[in-house]
């Protein structure tokens, strides 16, 4: 066979079905073979000089097996990598309605700030002399979060939301060590991310649920009958997670705090009140920030993130190392318990944070003010009360409005019509949106949460409410549950067999089974 | 506002179909108390030049790696990172995409985590990786977590060479979780006998290769121990470009790898972001922490990639998660990924060697500066000096004369004055024979 008729069989094996192809290309979807499969041996993207002729060091630990990574000209992995970012969604590409995700545009001067030198080609362990900008950067940004959140306080190192919580937790624990408490309960409403029973339970507490009220509010009740002398802290989210705010915030804080807990806020939800609401003005005592969320810096299909936790005054001494500090010489870095550090906690991870997140959500900051935050949260909440009250009659809301910055609804719209929350998401991904999020929160039957963020323009939510209604109405006619079932039909690929990807894990490419299903 | 799209005729017409009076009345569930009538007391917004301006200045009170002869390393190394990897993850698809939770339409990032764990498993010898962790630090926390679990033993042991920061942050969370860790002080000079330490409730020995002395080993004997006394062998490795000329870990019998992989395709970025690598056994892999990227079938039959074995995860399992990761570092194990896919087998194991001799070279050119010793019989690009004087000193000298030198010990351990006349160094393959000639010219004076 000629190494042409072989590379067509490897395409397809039988002629096109209709509106097919030969190659299973279709126009600009292009279908990409893994980089293992093009491997030419000896062949390399990267022109090295030739190593100078030097005796070994390396001793008994030197390699001898080769490692099996494929050779590839620049050329291939440009257009490999092209190729796969084309199947993919993403902002740049349209509405990402990911509730709970703020999916907000990310602006590029943010790209070309971290990427200057004076920052990105620092190494943290520099003396600190020479990185004094640096320091003075994290220190403004520390201002920032700290003013806007009216905390006196912020540790900087925590790598992303889930790991600010887990520094959140910490935190309180140091402290009730340090008072001598063994309070082990959080208490952790049933409509909160995973993340934070997760947390709680990696820090040693046992975790309760709080039932919502039919409010979608924390069940105030439920969770003032809960809170005792063994409780440690409750966490909330607020906004919470069906995008309401709690509106007993303030006597939940203060029931809290008479029970001698903590009042942790996870701070996913912020892009809702930045500028008009401090959580400190609310009772909180800790709460981290998504900069990825609120302060746009791009999660880049999934992080970088970093999550800055701000602290009140009886948590602060507990902080988390490192400190940066006002010294006799400029800014200083805190790295050992000792001093005004010794409550320190101890440290979450190497050196100082997520810098490069710190100078894009900086920029991003900066670029807004204090008056266009304020603007951000307006026109994020004033977003989704559009969507809630366009898509109102078509579907159906779970609470009454107004809401936050992002909208619920439940599947009742769906009764009876055969199509789930799932089908209707994928039926939107052919219509050329990135799907709500779904399933969650878990206290919403079949929930479709709606997060549109500041940066659409009513032209675009007007498109996009204009597909949902279609959507919903065609879902209700009830003859069109097969066609949603079978939903996506424009994607480079159709749905997933998830079930069989757990069942039996294949995780990586090997090359002995490839060459063996060459020889099948 | 350059960001934001609505007008005020948009907004009066959004606020007439929602049926609301005003934006503030959007807000009405917010206690009267604690909203704010005016903006916060912080500056007001500014154009690109003006932010372009101000940031600009305050990179320029620093001392950029690229601007000065360079020998920094300790955890975070420089090495050259081709330009195709920055121009290809600032493609928006990439950018600016969330976590792949729905497969259809996020099959670029899927098929590139798969790449990624299979090129992590490749490096490390592994059977398998996962999608990232944070960084190497919390990756090694995460590996001492997971022992805990597969043994139901409750101490690990960990090398005096294992790196601080990787040491306080598992600390860390042993200090609030039952389980204890067993570590001897820094040993810089020679080895340990790790095993006497390893009982009947030791979950695991955490070994780092190289360590942060420089020195690199063969553990394969620790790990037969180790598994004769029912504990697994943790390798980590901060160098990852180390591994193009080191014996894998999983060649040496490693049950988990935890690495840092800002090596590959990540600036220094002043220690952030970077990126985990986590590897293990495929018998382990529903005790892994963090996403997992699996192959599958869509309903075509065509193969496609979906994230997997999510049952682990907090979202599913919340409190009995096997850990609470949720956002890691898909971007950097993206440029991590375009990174190893230029260089390949033929430019992984040069750019190694090239590491290797620019080190060698080093190692020549310092031994030679009168009241230097290298401590290493054996590194790969990084070795530790005993200086005749306190190193910290003589790196602020250096650095006043414009060279960045290395990492002095006593900024990890002040209170251990042993070890407070030893320097760090590292070498890559972005060092001159000027810079190292510098680097040993200026030392000279310096002690002189």
């Amino acid at each position: 066979m000629n190494d042409w008729s072989q590379a067509l069989s490897a395409f397809s094996s039988a002629p096109p079905k209709e509106g097919g192809t030969y190659s299973g290309n279709r126009g600009l979807q292009i279908e990409e073979p893994l980089l293992f499969e093009q491997d030419a041996p000896g062949r390399c993207g990267v022109d090295l000089p030739e190593p100078p002729p030097v005796a070994s060091r390396l001793g008994a630990a030197k390699r001898t097996r080769p490692i099996g990574l494929p050779g590839l000209s620049e050329p291939q992995v440009v257009r490999h990598f092209t190729r796969l970012s084309q199947k993919n969604y993403a902002i740049d590409s349209g509405l990402y309605p990911l509730g709970s995700c703020t999916m907000k545009h990310n602006p590029r001067l943010n790209e070309k700030m971290a990427r200057l030198p004076g920052f990105a080609d620092l190494h943290p362990l520099q003396p600190q002399s020479t990185v004094q900008g640096a320091l003075e950067l994290i220190d403004r940004l520390a201002h920032w979060l700290k003013t806007l959140t009216g905390m006196p306080a912020v540790a900087m190192s925590p790598a992303a939301g889930a790991h600010g919580e887990l520094c959140g937790l910490m935190t309180i624990r140091a402290a009730l060590d340090d008072r001598g408490e063994t309070r082990r309960r959080v208490l952790v409403p049933e409509s909160a991310h995973g993340t934070n029973p997760a947390t709680a339970a990696a820090c040693g507490f046992t975790v309760e649920a709080i039932p919502a009220n039919a409010r979608g509010r924390v069940d105030r009740a439920a969770l003032e009958a809960k809170l005792g002398p063994d409780v440690a802290a409750l966490m909330l989210t607020n906004p919470n997670t069906c995008g309401l705010f709690e509106d007993e915030i303030i006597e939940i804080a203060r029931a809290v705090h008479a029970a001698g807990a903590y009042f942790y806020c996870d701070g996913a939800n912020f892009n809702a009140i930045v500028g008009r609401v401090r959580p400190a003005d609310l009772g909180i005592d800790c709460m981290h920030i998504n900069l990825h969320k609120t302060f746009s810096t791009p999660h880049g299909g999934g992080g970088p993130g970093s999550g800055p936790v701000v602290l009140a005054e009886s948590l602060a001494p507990y902080a988390p190392l490192p400190w940066i500090v006002h010294g006799k010489k400029g800014f200083a870095l805190i790295e050992r318990k000792k001093g005004a550090a010794k409550k320190a906690f101890g440290r979450l991870k190497g050196n100082h944070g997520q810098m490069g997140m710190f100078v894009r959500a900086l920029s991003y900051m900066m670029s807004h003010g204090s008056d266009g935050l304020r603007q951000v949260s307006g026109d994020a909440v004033l977003n989704a009360n559009y969507i809630l009250a366009a898509l109102g009659a078509a579907m159906t809301p779970a609470f009454p409005g107004p809401c936050m910055h992002e909208a619920l609804f439940d599947d009742g719209f769906l009764k009876d019509t055969g199509v789930a929350t799932l089908d209707f998401a994928k039926a939107l991904i052919d219509e050329g949106y990135h799907p709500m999020t779904m399933y969650f929160p878990l206290v919403v039957h079949g929930a479709l949460l709606i997060e549109p963020t500041e940066t659409e323009s009513k032209d675009s939510l007007d498109r996009f409410i204009a597909v949902c209604r279609a959507l919903a109405e065609r879902a209700k006619r009830g003859d069109a549950a097969a066609w949603f079932h079978g939903a996506p039909y424009l994607t480079p690929r159709r749905r997933l067999d998830e079930t069989g990807a757990a069942r039996k894990p294949v995780l990586r490419w090997r090359k002995e089974e490839a060459e063996q299903a060459a020889a099948e | 506002m350059r960001y934001l799209p609505l007008t005020e005729a948009d907004r009066r017409q959004m606020l007439a179909a929602i049926g609301a009076p005003s934006v503030e009345s959007l807000f009405r569930d917010v206690p009267p108390s604690a909203r704010l009538d005016a903006p916060v007391d912080l500056p007001t917004a500014m154009g690109e030049i003006e932010v372009e301006r101000s940031l600009s200045a305050l990179a320029a009170k620093n001392v950029s790696a690229g601007s000065v002869p360079f020998f920094i390393g300790a955890g975070v190394y420089r090495h050259h990172v081709p330009a195709a990897v920055d121009h290809l993850i600032q493609r928006g698809e990439f950018l600016t995409s969330y976590t792949p939770y729905q497969p259809e339409v996020s099959q670029g990032t899927l098929q590139m985590l798969f790449e990624f764990q299979t090129q992590v498993a490749l490096i490390t010898g592994m059977e398998v990786a996962n999608a990232s962790l944070y960084d190497g630090a919390s990756a090694c926390a995460e590996a001492v977590m997971m022992a805990n679990r597969l043994t139901r033993r409750s101490k690990a042991v960990l090398s005096g060479g294992l790196h601080p920061h990787y040491r306080e942050a598992t600390a860390t969370y042993a200090r609030f979780l039952p389980f204890r860790l067993d570590a001897p002080p820094p040993a810089p000079e020679g080895a340990e006998d790790l095993m006497a330490r390893v009982d009947a409730d030791t979950s695991c020995v955490v070994v780092q290769n190289p360590d942060v002395f420089g020195h690199v080993r063969d553990y394969s004997e620790l790990g037969r121990a180790c598994q004769a006394k029912g504990a697994l062998l943790v390798v980590v490795v901060t160098e990852a470009v180390s591994l193009g000329a080191v014996k894998s870990p999983g060649e040496m019998g490693a049950d988990i790898v935890a690495a840092e992989g800002q090596s590959l395709g990540n600036a220094l970025n002043f220690g952030g972001p970077h990126v985990g690598l986590f590897a293990t056994r495929e018998k382990y892999v529903r005790q892994m922490p963090g996403r997992l990227a699996g192959q599958t079938v869509d309903a075509e039959g065509r193969r496609g990639w979906v994230l997997t074995l999510s049952t682990r995860e907090q979202h599913i399992r919340r409190e009995k998660a096997t850990s609470n990761i949720c956002t890691n570092s898909g971007l950097c194990a993206l440029a991590f990924t375009i990174h190893l896919a230029l260089l390949g087998e033929a430019g992984f194991t040069r750019l190694a060697a090239l590491n290797h001799a620019k080190a060698v070279q080093l190692a020549e050119r310092l031994g030679r500066v009168p009241g230097v010793r290298i401590l290493n019989a054996s590194f790969f690009n990084e070795m530790t000096l005993r200086l005749p004087k306190p190193a910290a000193a003589i790196v602020d000298k250096l650095a006043k004369k414009r060279i960045l030198a290395g990492v002095p010990v006593s900024r990890f351990y002040p209170d251990d004055p042993a070890l407070a006349d030893l320097l760090i160094v590292a070498a890559t393959e972005t060092n001159t024979d000027d810079d190292i000639e510098a680097f040993a010219s200026t030392l000279e004076g310096v002690l002189r």
